[in-house]
């Protein structure tokens, strides 16, 4: 799915923009636990997460995601940020629960990463 | 893959430091990238280091995380001065965590790391004393062929 279809899905504000609009995201990976983001996803996956942490970011890259989304438009803390700057990560937030914002996509296309 | 000799070096742990969190690991990645590795090597390796690390700065006051990398193999060791593993064989499972709760308010304890790290491993050995610490030790081939 193109990044401009998951920002317009999911009426996200985007923080940080390292991606043109047409770059492919293959699979979604969505939970708030880090070892399952390093256990299950792929590389080229979206992360939906709540954990609206610098951790977040790190576990990203260390797994070669280069989008993530926070949930319930949580506003991340200003090193949260600087890091998705640093490791090139494109941000976004959005204003729905984690729920909707998979019911969302799942219903634009996007599925789960295949274990 | 271009290298002759071994690449080695180490970074110092600090636990209970969540702040710096990852950044070693971050940094054994880039020089694996920057070796030229192929990009699901890299990732397995980082992916079982960062584990590490995160162990290491969980459950310790301090450790240390080496990598050394000959044309062969990348090998990762994570010794740390921790409280040690009573029972490494419940330590392994799935889902076992004994991770507190402000742990897993930042994203970790879901008992996922140690087998991850194997997963991720073509060779892997823990060796635990109680009272002393914990020493992980890695190794992914970087011949594919040697399965
Ligand atoms: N370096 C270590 N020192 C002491 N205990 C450890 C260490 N690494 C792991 N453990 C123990 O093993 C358990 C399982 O570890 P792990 O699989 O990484 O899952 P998690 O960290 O999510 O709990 C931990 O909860 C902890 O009790
Ligand atoms: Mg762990």
């Amino acid at each position: 799915m193109k990044l401009e279809r998951i920002i317009h899905s999911l009426d996200a504000v985007v923080i940080t923009k390292f991606m043109s609009d047409g770059d492919e995201i293959e699979w979604a990976c969505a939970t708030d636990l880090m070892s399952e983001v390093l256990y299950y996803s792929k590389d080229s996956s979206v992360l939906i997460t709540g954990l609206t942490k610098q951790q977040a970011i790190r576990t990203a890259d260390i797994a070669d995601i280069r989008v993530v989304v926070f949930t319930r438009g949580k506003e991340p803390d200003t090193p949260t940020i600087e890091l998705a700057n640093e490791k090139r990560i494109t941000l976004l937030i959005t204003p729905y629960s984690m729920f909707t914002a998979c019911g969302r996509l799942y219903e634009a296309g996007l599925r789960c990463c295949p274990e | 893959m271009h290298i002759k000799d071994t690449i080695e070096g180490s970074f110092h742990i600090v636990g209970g430091d969540f702040s710096r969190a990852g950044e070693a690991s971050t940094e054994i990645k880039s020089i694996l990238q920057s070796l030229g590795f192929n990009k699901e090597i890299v990732r397995r390796a980082a992916i079982a280091t960062f584990e590490a690390e995160m162990n290491i700065i969980i459950y310790t006051t301090a450790g240390i995380l080496r990598y050394e990398i000959t044309p062969e193999r990348i090998k990762i060791i994570a010794q740390d001065m921790g409280p040690g593993i009573e029972d490494i064989e419940l330590a392994m499972q799935e889902g076992y965590s004994t991770a507190p709760d402000w742990v897993r308010e930042m994203g970790w304890g879901s008992g996922m790391g140690l087998p991850n790290m194997k997963k991720n491993s073509d060779e892997f050995r823990i060796d635990s004393v109680v009272g002393e610490g914990t020493t992980v030790e890695m190794v992914i081939y970087l011949d594919n062929t040697k399965d």
